[in-house]
């Protein structure tokens, strides 16, 4: 996805204005009704430009009606720029994807264990195939045995590789990546065609791009003004006619062109698909276009704590030795229980008790029986040579521990953990033998930047819920430094299910993140899933965007866009409608001046000529256009404050602006074609 | 002038004061809720109940509440326009008034349904005692009481969980009995009292002081007048409707015909925003509406005073033409506003008669329909456009636009731009139907930009069913009776077959939380927005045909 991150190249913007030309096809205009209105009066008006009497005598010169003609078809060409230019970004991606894709062979397990070498194209779900170091992965598919390192920089743009292995929550491959080291045998999951490249490749070329909800709802509205001018522009000629005016066809198309939302209906398409690019430029794909609409209309985003708010590595702050203890035994105590663990924690607790100065030697340890962590027993430690059991863990389950191995638990050991706990932290309670030392102050560290993040949140009215796995007091802490508006402790993946039913059910739209396979269900009841890329198959089908790289604070960016893109729809038809009440006092004085002189005084721009101020009025609409290609692209700048802020801002921006810039933009032109004696 | 703005002032104020209570009231008639008038109204009622073999409690969805307005209007419908038909065989016929001609008996038997009241007849002379009773008073009643009844059903989807608008039935039969009745039967007591006549007698033959022979018709004037105005209907007993001494004799009776008029439209506002409980969203479209209203108000009334550059220059000032001297320019300024704003339609002046720029704002008035607008249906144009505001702005605040925590998705403006693509389709393309008929054309009294306005007006009128005339204009044809006729129809149904079906549609809707993210529709600013999307919306789809008429006649007239 290199391509993408570059801004538009000089090959896009040629590959545009040619697809613009193309898109003149009648065929393909006729799918944005506006649009397809200009082109209809655009081939009238070249008609006229060789035969200015075809349907009635008429005053106005064939220059005139040429010029008429040329304007309409840069207004055309202008609005199927800017959807080519909006489409070539996506085209460049899925390029790039598409060479990753290319035909590779593939080493088919066959039922006797032998191998047998296949195309890529003819495997199917359920095959088994082996992928050996620096071979492409054939397609997607669950490692069912091994353990590698991928290199997935083809999808994410990420170089550092990532170890994917057999079973839990990391096993699911996807194919055009490649096998860096060690070799899995894959079972695969899709059939041709089907896989994630290929769904990624059709999303970012829009070429299945499905209009959203409020995409058809604004068409639809956009196609009834265009109706209603036409109405407008058609009955005017028997009123017209009867006050003996006579009314030229090219003026009256013109004025049509001018009326019917062309602003919009122009980029209407280019913003969809801009704001679908914006999202797979944050390396989010979204499977629709109704997700990341949805995404803007979030109304609670639930969040994991581990690795969204907190880094999610826990480190050793702090060895509170209960009383009796020492400060000295208590940190060699935890040092010694900690000395066979691998794990971040482990390693940090035996990093700090190093730097306070307790050492171990190795040898002593050596024939040592480590003792792994599990879910039931919720501790773990060493079994020293002499049978002497060293243990860390839950404080709870060393209590029980304790007291089952007939020690006795120390008074002040609750008091300890509860402040721990109080704190944010989590507390691991240390013993050796039957008596327990004293407790280690894991630190999580929230993020910086969240909590202003929620804060913002909030003033858009998205309440955040936190959910964790520590319990009530932990969650409290770290709900209350990050600042999320609520929490679920010691969390189920049912129990996120029960919240996002229970916000649903208030008809509040919710989004989660998540990785693992009993996450899918969530993330599918979520009315926006933003599954990891580096998470399971199970995950990523049951949600609705992928993060390829793994970032679960990214939802907060597809909540902006998702209402950017809406804000910048809502923006622009705004404009595009108040720009209407300036062109009218361009153009209906100047149709009737002649036959109703006392109009001159509507024409308060004091245009030059009737034609110059009704070419003036066409320029204006047409350029218009690519001037707010960049807006169309970017989306309108959105900043997070309350609904009745933005509104006003936008109101003043898009509303008051719209009635302004025209007059002035109007009268500019005419000027200059005085100046060049062109009208 | 001083005099004229104190008299309107009062009368603002009157009508201003009588909002609530009257608002609170009307929520009492169609929540259903126990009041003291149960005991009063409950036989009246459940014997027509039983009548009509309707269940109270019976619900309806939208489709069925649909379908029992569109029938009990069609039945309706036949009614009157056999009534017409056969009035010269039917009893109370002391005239001996003849049968109405078909393409006339259509145009008023649709007039009068659509609460329209366009009159191409005039009623002294066309119209038997019976056919002012049965298909003139009649449906002045039923019209009103079903554009009310589709107004609380749209209420009712708007605030509603599941698609239960109410029983079409309930909601017409106890707002007549509970609403109109007993209103009218006050006022027409009152009105009496100021000397209109009511009497079952024929007409009066008289002879002058001058030995010339004159017939005075009269007839059962004051209880037509009542729910003429509490109906927002407009259809007068005579031809010149209001401005007839006998339908409206003094400054008091007119006073009264204002406020007629006004009340209701202007507390069923209130009484929305009491139904959906949140009044402030009530007086925010009271607020828009209210603006609008002054503006037009204003405009008339200077214009007026201001009168016209050539007759000012041979020292007559003001504009007293087509105006009854004991109404003067101000109450003739203020009823044009209000029976233009709520689509009443009948006139104390002749509209054809007023400055270009006071013809334009009665014509204004109506191709906006929601200056407060006709019992129920007003409102609900308001609401329409309402919607369309919400659905751009609810765009510019990032959401998926929402109006009471519905959605306002792609299903509701596509019926909402139906509703908003009638009117003025069914303005405009019979205007220019007219205009490419030499026959049609014929009927124009005046030629030129005035004469252009008064075809404009007419349908635009039709298409209101606000039912005033501007005047001049020969009404009285195949070409305008058929044509004005199908512009009723469709004016009126097509919008309420869309905005029930809206209602439907957002009935079903799961109801979406407020938060600081939701765009609040009950402020000041969106008030304001509202006013410019009506104004502009409006503005830009009449302004060409605006301009070639009054606006053009107004910067024509000599300085």
């Amino acid at each position: 996805m290199a391509a993408s991150k570059k801004s538009l190249s000089k090959d896009m913007v040629l590959q545009a204005i040619a697809d613009a030309f193309k898109k003149l096809n009648p065929a393909v205009m006729i799918k944005n009704p506006v649009m397809f209105v200009v082109e209809v009066g655009t081939l009238i008006t070249l008609l006229l430009s060789f035969q200015p009497d075809l349907f009635a005598a008429s005053s106005a010169g064939r220059g005139y009606n040429i010029a008429v003609f040329l304007i309409l078809l840069f207004t055309l060409l202008f609005a199927n720029f800017a959807e080519a230019l909006a489409e070539g970004r996506g085209k460049a991606q899925a390029d790039t994807l598409r060479k990753t894709k290319s035909e590779t062979m593939a080493k088919l397990v066959q039922k006797d264990g032998s191998l047998k070498q296949v195309s890529s194209t003819q495997l199917r779900k359920g095959d088994i195939v082996r992928v050996d170091t620096g071979e492409i992965i054939p397609t997607d598919g669950e490692i069912i045995q091994g353990l590698a390192s991928i290199d997935e920089s083809a999808i994410t743009g990420e170089s550092a590789p990532v170890i994917k292995e057999a079973g839990g929550d990391f096993s699911s491959v996807t194919g055009g990546t490649r096998v860096a080291s060690d070799f899995i045998i894959v079972k695969v999951m899709t059939d041709p065609g089907e896989s994630f490249l290929d769904r990624m490749i059709s999303l970012v070329e829009g070429a299945k791009r499905q209009k959203t909800p409020n995409e058809i709802a604004l068409t639809t509205l956009l196609a009834v003004l265009t109706m209603i001018f036409l109405v407008v522009i058609l009955t005017m000629v028997p009123m017209a006619d009867y006050l003996d005016v006579k009314l030229d066809v090219a003026t009256l198309i013109a004025l049509l062109v001018c009326l019917i939302p062309t602003t919009i209906g122009g980029l209407l398409s280019a913003i969809g698909i801009a704001g679908m690019d914006r999202v797979t430029q944050f390396n989010v794909l979204a499977m629709s276009g109704k997700a990341v609409e949805a995404a803007g209309d979030i109304d609670t985003l639930i969040l994991d704590k581990t690795g969204t708010i907190t880094y999610g590595n826990r480190m050793a702050s702090e060895f509170a030795p209960v009383k009796g203890v020492s400060q000295n035994e208590m940190t060699l105590a935890a040092l010694k229980a900690s000395v066979k663990d691998e794990t971040p924690e482990g390693r940090s607790i035996v990093e700090m008790a190093t730097k306070l100065g307790e050492t171990f030697a190795e040898s002593e340890y050596g024939s040592a029986e480590p003792i792994e962590f599990t879910a039931e027993t919720r501790m773990s430690g060493l079994d020293m040579p002499d049978g002497t059991p060293i243990r860390k863990g839950a404080v709870d389950a060393m209590k029980k521990y304790i007291s089952a191995k007939g020690g006795s638990v120390p008074a002040d050991l609750d008091e300890i953990s509860n402040r721990i706990a109080k704190a944010g932290g989590t507390p691991l309670a240390v013993s050796i033998g039957d008596r327990i030392y004293g407790v280690i102050y894991l630190k999580d560290t929230v993020k910086p930047g969240l909590k202003e993040r929620f804060a913002e949140l909030r003033s858009m009215g998205i309440k955040t819920i936190m959910a964790t796995g520590d319990n009530p007091l932990t969650a409290a802490t770290i709900a209350l430094e990050a600042g999320v508006d609520d929490f679920i402790a010691e969390a189920k993946p049912e129990d996120k299910i029960a919240v996002i039913r229970k916000e649903q059910q208030e008809g509040k739209l919710v989004a989660m993140t998540g990785d693992g396979t009993n996450d899918a269900p969530a993330l599918a009841q979520a009315d926006v899933g933003l599954a990891m890329n580096s998470g399971t198959m199970a995950a990523k089908e049951a949600a609705n965007m992928i993060d390829l790289d793994s970032d679960p604070t990214k939802l907060l960016s597809v909540v902006s866009i998702g209402k950017q893109l809406l804000i910048t729809r809502g923006a622009l038809t705004t404009f595009s409608i108040a720009n209407d009440i300036a062109k009218y006092f361009a153009i209906i004085p100047a149709m009737f001046i002649l036959a109703m002189p006392q109009l001159q005084s509507l024409n308060i721009m004091d245009l030059a000529s009737p034609q110059s101020a009704i070419l003036s009025a066409l320029i204006f609409n047409a350029i218009i256009i690519p001037l707010l290609i960049p807006i169309a692209m970017r989306g309108v700048k959105y900043r997070a404050m309350s609904a009745d802020r933005l509104l006003t801002r936008n109101v003043l921006l898009y509303g008051i602006g719209g009635v302004i810039v025209p007059f002035i933009g109007i009268k500019i032109i005419d000027l200059i074609l005085q100046g060049l004696h062109l009208a | 002038m001083a005099m004229g703005f104190v008299q309107v002032a009062i009368t603002l104020v009157v009508i201003m004061l009588l909002v609530k209570p009257a608002g609170t009231y009307l929520v009492k008639v169609f929540s259903q809720e126990k009041t003291g008038l149960d005991r009063v109204f409950g036989p009246v009622e459940r014997l027509l109940y039983r009548i009509m073999g309707v269940k109270e409690g019976e619900s309806m969805g939208w489709r069925g509440y649909l379908g029992a307005v569109l029938l009990s209007n069609f039945v309706m419908l036949l009614l009157i326009y056999l009534v017409l038909r056969l009035q010269s065989h039917l009893p109370m016929n002391p005239d001996g008034i003849g049968n109405m001609p078909a393409g006339q008996a259509f145009n008023t038997a649709v007039s009068f349904i659509t609460n329209t009241n366009w009159q191409s007849y005039s009623g002294e002379n066309g119209l038997s005692y019976l056919s002012q009773l049965l298909a003139i008073t009649f449906p002045m009643f039923t019209s009103a009481a079903t554009g009310f009844a589709v107004a609380i059903a749209f209420i009712r989807g708007l605030v509603g969980r599941k698609d239960d608008l109410g029983n079409f039935y309930v909601d017409i039969i106890r707002s007549i009995t509970r609403v109109f009745l007993p209103l009218s039967f006050i006022v027409a007591l009152f009105l009496v009292f100021q000397g209109i006549p009511q009497t079952l007698l024929g007409a009066v033959h008289a002879t002058t002081l001058g030995g010339g022979e004159q017939t005075i018709t009269r007839g059962l004037i004051a209880s037509l007048e009542s729910i003429k105005h509490i109906g927002t209907n407009g259809g007068g007993w005579m031809g010149t409707n209001a401005a007839h001494p006998f339908e409206n004799p003094t400054a008091l009776a007119n006073f009264v015909h204002i406020l007629c008029m006004m009340l209701l439209p202007t507390a069923l506002v209130y009484a929305f925003g009491l139904m959906i409980k949140n009044k402030k969203q009530g007086w925010a479209i009271f607020g828009a509406m209210g603006f609008i209203f002054l503006v037009m108000l204003v405009t008339v009334f200077v214009s007026e005073y201001k009168g016209v550059g050539a007759l000012d220059a041979m020292g007559v000032h003001g504009n007293m033409e087509g105006k009854e001297v004991r109404f003067g320019i101000s109450e003739s300024a203020l009823f044009t506003t209000v029976t233009t704003a709520a689509t009443t339609g009948s006139v104390n002046n002749m509209h054809e008669s007023l400055t270009p720029l006071g013809g334009f704002t009665a014509l204004a008035e109506m191709m906006l329909n929601n200056v407060f607008g006709g019992k129920g249906v007003g409102l609900l144009n308001g609401l329409l456009y309402l919607i369309l505001s919400i659905f751009i702005c609810g765009l510019m605040v990032g959401r998926t636009p929402e109006f009471l925590g519905k959605k306002i998705e792609g299903k509701e403006v596509k019926l909402a731009s139906i509703a908003l693509l009638i009117h003025p389709v069914v303005i405009l393309v019979p205007t220019a139907i007219a205009f490419l008929s030499p026959n049609a054309m014929s009927s124009i009294a005046n030629g030129g930009m005035h004469g252009l306005t008064e075809v404009l007006y007419a349908f635009t009128s039709g298409a209101a069913n606000n039912g005033s005339a501007f005047g001049g204009l020969t009404a009285n044809t195949d070409f305008y009776n058929i044509m004005i006729g199908v512009v009723m129809l469709l004016g009126r149904y097509v919008s309420i077959i869309a905005m029930i079906a809206i209602a439907g549609s957002l009935a079903v809707k799961r109801v979406v939380p407020v938060t600081t993210g939701t765009l609040r529709t009950n402020t000041p600013l969106f008030s304001g927005i509202l006013v410019v999307i009506i104004l502009v919306i409006g503005a830009l789809t009449f302004f060409p045909s605006i301009a070639l008429g009054p606006i053009a006649e107004h910067l024509a007239m000599p300085k």
